[in-house]
């Protein structure tokens, strides 16, 4: 397998370099990425072990079955990208882009539910800011929650966004014939990234969905 | 051969001309040098800054500029001499140029990603130099909460900006360089092998990448609160502004290690040199690096001693700074251990590296003063800390930015600089350092406050000393700005390797071509092998 | 060049668990568990991402360090969160001087 099939660039000497090069770098910016979730998840976790009823109560006004349903569609475009990459690592450029438009589409769910979530919420007059109201004696508190709620989902739908613009970038160099078998590192990147992300919401959901349901 | 044809071989400067040619090179040399010319604008503006300050304390009283001003003054110099100079300084300028000739690569591992590495910094620091021109800044360079989520009236959303883009500079670069090191190393380029310069960029990049995330999410909510409303450090919501704090100084203290390590690993490469001796205890000064850059994430707390965080917590920091003191240490003797019954010679890197080991022990030393509690009850927020931290970010840091940069020059230019206005301005820096920054302890001890324009008439003989020092450091700043740039053009040709030094960045053309090396290094010796050259070799 | 992949009938193995752990964390919400709420819902979040991190992203195959890069993002998040929540949590444990008096 030449250097020039396999697309290795100059600085590389053989795909074998470039490839395991491709993946400590995204590993390491993943590393990245749960700090920067993580100073999220400091904060949330320093104000709900001072506040825990009012976390609750607030986190009873989010839809469980909603959240429930979210989590479910992430998982299975985890499945679905992971077959992906499969099917790039197998030469089969048809089954490539079907799984990669899979996973757009169970992505754009995952963001329909959430924005339509978001709807509710500002509806329900709990988006923090000037017209918050929390029925309650903490609605003070009660505030905190859901700019940690707001803060820590959106900027997960940020990530989420990138993740369905790079897929469709993906499906349009696959269908020119960019992969094959000997290189599809941008397809097997862009999973990691995608499986990270997923990640992220199987600790945000339960966080903040299931503080007090019993 | 005469001196004007040894240049004509093509390198990585001559081999292509052009705007675009520099503006979408993928070469790492060229990419160091767009970052040199950056930083130095933005260190001379930072100086600008402190130049005012220092104006300002000449007399006792607010006369110069007015209060609010003096908050910017101390704002901007602190945000750009840290964020737009220190960091990047070495990392990004002598690691980007020297890491892959160090270890027989072709470039680093994502030549691509550096160049966008820059252009993100360029960005942050423009957002940043808009806030300066617009107003300004006043929050501090830390940003505390809720004065700068809530109450300041000035351009903190847009520096804030420009610092968070920065940090995506730094994140990108610490990538690079992580996996440049894991995976493009030479054959025979083993990790005992490699200049102890790499390994300090290697610790350096850990703390890039694990620490600077947490500060892009703490100015995320501050921007948020800011913006929207949304309460998280406001008090009036039951939110802790000791929250950002922590979120901040988990980042900024071991950030002060990113300036720091670089800086260290300048002067693992030029003690060796000019002693003509091998590094004492090259493994502990490796390891030290390492253990700097983990410990370094355990101690953020003790910037916080007096905000209110609980006095048990403290108690941990402080045992735990005291601990990270330690590799430091060991370090500073492996580098005396070194000089010791070495063949010492003074040029300008040497004398530069020298002080830095004097300046930083003391700055070093002063930081376990710190990490004692009751002491740091007793100066906390006063000119000691100030003193503190300048010894070892400009005693030390910039000290050995400046060795670094003439150790390297004849590589980096092909061209020597002139030795003797080179010694000249190094000792110009160490007596206007010194004059600046020690009179500032005695002003600390004393109880000056930081971060005020007015102080009682019995501090005025020592700031008068320290405002006289800053204006005699300035000077020795100035005097390389123009031999460096005189010596471009008429400085005496460097050759292969004018310093007989070891490492295979001097194996290579000076300046380098464009790939680095003819062929492919195979490394079969040890590191600083000094011992195999002959001492009586007479440097330049 | 051959590397070492995950089937994909791993892939679907590894899916069902995933939703079966779902169906648990919903599920072990509606127990009573007091303050081992948090510690359930952690938990199984844990396990799921484990799964996920070793299969879905190959490092169960992957080369022989590979692991400590994604572990240490995870590990850094602890000393955040330890070391930032002990302030909270001992907050009154030391007593901390009230006053001091000149000349004592």
């Amino acid at each position: 397998m030449s250097n020039v099939a396999a697309r290795v660039a100059e600085q590389f000497d053989d795909a074998v370099q470039q490839r395991e090069s491709a993946t400590v770098g995204m590993w390491i910016f993943l590393a990245t990425e749960v700090m920067f979730f993580g100073g999220m998840f400091l904060g949330y976790a320093v104000y709900r072990s001072s506040y825990p009823m009012v976390f609750g109560a607030s986190s009873q006004r989010l839809d469980i079955v909603l959240g429930t349903l979210n989590t479910a569609l992430l998982l299975t475009s985890s499945l679905t990208m992971a077959m992906a990459v499969h099917a790039a690592h197998s030469g089969k450029r048809r089954s490539l882009v079907g799984f990669l438009f899979a996973t757009i589409v169970l992505g754009a769910g995952f963001l329909g539910i959430k924005f339509y979530e978001y709807f509710q919420k500002f509806e329900e007059h709990l988006v923090p800011g000037k017209g918050f109201v929390f029925e309650g004696a903490d609605s003070r508190h009660a505030q905190l929650f859901f700019s940690f709620y707001f803060a820590m989902t959106g900027m997960h739908a940020l990530h989420m966004v990138i993740g369905i613009v790079m897929m469709g970038v993906l499906i349009v160099f696959a269908m020119r014939g960019k992969f094959t078998a000997e290189y599809y590192n941008p397809v097997e990147m862009a999973g990691l990234y995608w499986h990270f992300v997923d990640i992220v919401w199987v600790f945000l959901f339960p966080l903040l969905y299931l503080v007090e349901r019993s | 051969m005469n001196a004007r044809e040894s240049l004509e071989h093509q390198h990585y400067l001559n081999v292509s001309y052009g705007v675009k040619s520099w503006l979408l090179t993928r070469d790492h040399k060229r990419i160091a040098l767009l970052y040199l010319i950056s930083i130095t604008l933005f260190f001379f503006l930072g100086g600008f800054f402190a130049v005012l300050i220092r104006l300002e304390l000449l007399t006792p009283a607010g006369d110069f500029v007015q209060a609010e001003t003096y908050n910017k003054l101390f704002t901007m110099h602190g945000l750009i001499m840290i964020f737009f100079f220190l960091i990047p300084s070495i990392p990004a300028v002598l690691g980007n140029f020297l890491i892959p000739l160090m270890i027989g690569a072709r470039d680093l591992a994502f030549p691509r990603l550096n160049l966008l590495s820059w252009y993100i910094f360029i960005v942050g620091g423009i957002f940043t130099l808009t806030a300066v021109v617009t107003g300004g800044v006043d929050t501090g360079w830390t940003f505390y909460t809720p004065y700068s989520s809530t109450y300041s009236n000035s351009a903190v959303v847009l520096t804030a900006l420009g610092v968070f883009v920065t940090g995506f500079s730094s994140i990108l670069t610490g990538i690079n360089f992580i996996v440049t090191v894991h995976k493009m190393r030479a054959p025979g380029m083993t990790w005992f092998r490699m200049p102890l310069f790499v390994w300090a960029h290697y610790a350096t990049s850990i703390i890039f990448v694990l620490g600077t995330p947490v500060l892009a999410i703490s100015i995320v909510l501050v921007g948020l609160e800011r913006v929207f409303g949304i309460g998280i450090f406001d008090p009036k919501l039951g939110g802790d502004p000791l929250l950002f704090q922590h979120l901040f100084w988990f980042y900024s203290h071991p950030a002060v290690y990113i300036m720091i390590l670089p800086a260290m690993g300048v002067i693992s490469e030029v003690i060796p040199c000019f002693a003509r001796k091998k590094i004492f205890g090259y493994n502990v000064v490796a390891f030290s690096s390492l253990a700097i850059a983990i410990l370094g994430f355990l101690v953020w707390g003790h910037h916080m001693f007096v905000s209110g965080q609980s006095e048990f917590e403290g108690l941990i920091f402080s045992a735990l700074s005291f601990m990270v003191a330690i590799p430091s240490a060991i370090k500073v003797f492996n580098w005396t251990a070194t000089l010791y019954k070495g063949s010492i010679s003074f040029h300008a890197p040497m004398l530069y590296a020298l002080g830095f080991i004097g300046l930083f022990t003391v700055g070093g030393l002063t930081g376990l003063f710190l990490a004692t509690l009751a002491v740091d009850v007793h100066v906390h927020d006063t000119y000691f800390i100030i003193a503190h931290f300048h010894y070892i970010m400009v005693g030390g840091a910039v000290m050995a930015y400046f060795a670094g940069i003439h150790f390297w020059w004849p590589k980096i230019t092909g061209r020597m600089y002139p030795e003797t206005w080179a010694r000249l301005a190094a000792l110009i820096v160490f007596v206007g350092f010194n004059l600046t920054f020690f009179p500032q302890f005695i002003l600390g001890y004393l109880g000056m406050p930081r971060r005020y324009y007015a102080y009682p008439d019995e501090f005025q003989v020592l700031n008068v000393l320290s405002t006289a020092g800053a204006s005699i450091l300035g000077i020795g700043y100035l005097i390389p700005l123009v031999y460096l740039l005189w010596s471009l053009r008429y400085g005496r040709v460097a050759g292969t390797n004018p310093w007989h030094a070891t490492g295979l960045e001097w194996r290579t053309d000076s300046p380098p071509s464009t790939q680095n090396f003819e062929e492919t290094p195979v490394v079969q010796e040890e590191a600083y092998a000094y011992d195999e050259v002959p001492e009586e070799v007479s440097l330049v | 060049m051959a590397e070492k992949t995950v089937s994909a009938g791993m892939y679907l193995l590894v899916y069902l668990a995933l939703m079966v752990l779902l169906a648990a964390t919903v599920g072990a919400a509606y127990l009573h568990l007091g303050n081992l709420t948090v510690v359930a819902a952690v938990g199984i979040a844990i396990v799921k991402a484990t799964l996920i991190i070793l299969y879905f992203m190959h490092i169960r195959v992957g080369s022989r360090n590979l692991w400590v890069f994604a572990v240490v993002g995870f590990l850094w998040l602890a000393i955040l969160l330890t070391l930032g929540m002990t302030d909270y949590l001992s907050r009154g444990w030391v007593p901390a001087p009230t006053g001091w008096e000149p000349g004592k």
